[in-house]
């Protein structure tokens, strides 16, 4: 594949990235998923891994995201120079909503480039050359309008640390969560979720009128041992049916559950009592954590 | 309001078309004409096809010329129009007109003010619907697709291929042809913050093309959502469609034409400066070139004026600059007469009350046959859009 170089090198960084990407059909499902998630995010670019990152407000009780995509797998072809050798890298402030309707368009394309380009703004510039029904072959341009975010902010979009949970459980499968919460929305705007150490995770809403709640069995805690002692530790401690709760906002766990197009392969959730809950999927080539701020 | 105009025009083509029927029993052919007049400076002219109902002899109409009939009915720019869903209703579902309706029969009584459908369907079943509307008079549209200095020719497939990429609620596409290639671009208001925006292009080479004629590079904006349903009917009757366009300003017409059928869709187009165009179209008075005349086909173009705008009531802060068309130099799309509290003639001639949106549209009419009694509205040399009162209750 050819390499391209940036038309206009960006104010910020002179030097081009270039992007090709033959797995459209797949980057657009994950940037579908995050833009029903979020209107604006930021999207990381190192040599290795491509990042959208949601941060910074769990504490104000806002919902935290970070996905994060392994190049290779995606792209054909990756080339990026960041502001220089130490600091490798590119974040980029977008709607996710204007990337996933541009690799809409690009599904049926027979390739598919993503670039950093100067236009009227900083830009990130999807080329697809679209097969037709004559020799030549057509091309559509998306130029998706970015903020550039300076090196001094990256700090803001590191990968968050996983919180020292109380309890970690696989989830049931998302579909059926997805049926229950949708109704328990309609019943109360907030919804306790709670599991323990015996693979039990229930959903709650208390009401004055209702308590609803729905039971999970047998769903399994994932085995965090490894180096990481001490959630090993304090785990090990807990009575495993000692139940760890959590309630959050019903509109966002919807938000979260409406937004997932493909199963994944596996599905996570972290309790802090009382703090926050730490969804994570993993996909193949995709991971996704999820950061709901409890409420009182 | 907007309503009752909608429907009033509607039904005048109706009768034109009915009166015209009983005389000869001829080929007719209805056409829909939109057009986008604005205000603030830029003339949107923009051109909705043909709905069409060709091939109705005498007083009845067979059901695909019927479909034909509600497919131009739903290309109306508007939306929740009650009047002008009451006829969209009588042919609602059209893959049930087609199974069960053998013949449509229209009448219109004009003493009771009444137009009536009356389906004949199978096994003698018989469905009457009677529609009241309000007699009014008729604007009327009159281009010439034939000067364009661009001609566009595509099967529909390839513009909908092309449209396709852009997001639905996107309002206008530019279009830009040079020697070889066309572009199309979504249209980025200039009061949107360009920063937010995502701009989309595409670039056709003109080997997609059944006919590529550029003798001017050129760009223009028109409305995309016409374009959309112009394509969808061009698409279900698999006919080529064919664009002319001359420069910013003057209008693009989307026409669709068979042996039987020619629709042409005159669509307002952004103008880069409202007083060179104002100016430009006064040097150039056409008669009604009326090419349907010369043929065996009698043509009329439905006369409708539909605003899309809330009305009157919410003013607009007066745009510092706005050019007003000057009245001794009369815009092709001006009235030729009007009253007050009518639309469109206070936002092209009261430069003190500029429209509160920036598209107008405007259902056009018919274009008369010589010596018609409704032609003599409209003077005679002057391309004109003759709009009408809209004082009825």
């Amino acid at each position: 594949m050819a390499v391209e170089r940036l038309e206009e090198g960006l104010t910020f960084n002179p030097s081009p990235i270039l992007l090709q990407d033959q797995s459209q059909v797949r980057a657009g499902g994950v940037v579908t998923t995050i833009s029903k998630l979020t209107k604006t995010c930021v999207l990381r670019l190192t040599p290795d891994n491509l990042y959208f990152v949601l941060s910074g407000k769990v504490d104000n009780g806002g919902v935290g995201m970070w996905c994060e995509l392994s190049q290779a797998k995606f792209f054909d072809e990756f080339q990026l120079e960041g502001v220089s050798a130490e600091a490798n890298e590119i974040c980029l402030e977008l709607a996710p909503d204007n990337l996933s309707r541009a690799l809409k368009t690009a599904q049926n394309a027979k390739t598919v480039k993503i670039k950093l380009t100067k236009k009227h703004c900083p830009c990130l510039t999807i080329a697809a050359e679209l097969p037709t029904m004559s020799s030549a072959s057509r091309v559509v341009t998306h130029d998706i309008p970015v903020d550039v975010i300076p090196k001094r902010l990256w700090n803001d979009f590191k990968e968050p640390s996983m919180p020292d949970f109380d309890v970690s459980i696989y989830m049931p499968p998302l579909k059926i969560m997805k049926n229950v919460v949708d109704r328990m929305k309609n019943l109360s705007n907030f919804l306790v979720i709670e599991a323990n150490m015996n693979g039990e995770m229930n959903l709650k809403i208390e009401t004055d009128l209702v308590s609803v709640a729905t039971h999970f069995r047998d769903l399994g805690n994932p085995p965090w041992a490894g180096g990481d002692g001490s959630q090993a530790g304090a785990n090990s401690q807990r009575d495993p049916e000692a139940m760890v709760q959590a309630r959050v906002d019903v509109r966002k766990l919807q938000q979260f559950l409406m937004g997932q197009q493909f199963n994944p392969s596996k599905a996570m959730c972290n309790i802090v009592q009382n703090t926050i809950i730490h969804l994570i999927l993993l996909y193949e080539d995709v991971s996704l954590q999820y950061f709901i701020p409890a409420v009182a | 309001k907007v309503t009752w105009r909608i429907f009033k025009k509607s039904i005048e083509n109706q009768q034109v078309f009915i009166c015209r029927l009983n005389e000869a029993c001829v080929c007719v052919c209805v056409c829909v004409c939109v057009c986008f007049s604005t205000c603030q400076g830029h003339s949107f002219p923009f051109e909705d096809r043909g709905r069409v109902v060709p091939r109705t002899t005498g007083r009845w109409a067979d059901p695909p010329d019927c479909e034909l009939l509600a497919f131009g009915l739903r290309l109306l720019p508007i939306r929740s129009t009650f009047l002008q869903q009451s006829v969209q209703a009588v042919f609602r579902s059209l893959a049930t007109l087609e199974k069960t309706v053998e013949k449509c029969h229209i009448e219109l009584d004009a003493d009771r003010n009444r137009l009536t459908f009356t389906l004949h369907c199978k096994h003698g079943l018989l469905k009457t619907h009677n529609l009241s509307f309000q007699d009014s008079e008729s604007l009327q549209a009159v281009f010439d697709k034939d000067s364009s200095t661009n001609v566009l020719k595509a099967q529909p497939r390839v513009l909908t291929d092309t449209v396709l990429n852009f997001p639905p609620s996107l309002d206008e596409v530019t279009v830009t042809v040079s020697d070889e290639r066309v572009w199309f671009r979504n249209h980025v208001d200039q009061e949107a913050e360009p920063s937010k925006a995502m701009l989309t292009e595409l670039c056709l080479s003109s080997d997609e093309f059944d006919h590529f004629e550029v003798r001017a590079r050129s760009s223009v904006t028109f409305c995309l959502k016409e374009l959309r349903g112009l394509l969808v009917f061009a698409e279900s009757t698999g006919l080529p469609v064919s664009m002319y366009f001359d420069k910013p300003g003057s209008p693009v017409v989307l026409s669709v034409t068979d042996s039987v059928l020619d629709g042409n869709f005159v669509l307002a187009t952004l103008s880069d400066e409202s007083g060179v165009q104002t100016s430009d179209r006064t040097g150039t008075p056409a008669p009604p070139a009326d090419d349907f005349m010369n043929d065996e086909l009698e043509s009329y173009l439905i006369a409708m004026d539909t605003s899309m705008a809330a009305g009157p009531s919410v003013p607009a802060p007066l745009a510092p600059g706005r050019v007003v068309s000057p009245t001794a130099t009369p815009d092709p799309w001006s009235p030729a007469h009007s009253e007050p509290g009518e639309d469109l003639t206070e936002e092209e001639e009261e430069p003190g009350r500029p429209p509160n949106k920036k598209f107008r549209s405007l259902f056009f009419g018919s274009v008369y046959p010589p010596g018609s009694p409704l032609g003599g509205h409209t003077p005679s040399s002057q391309k004109v859009l003759a709009s009408d009162s809209e004082d009825d209750g």
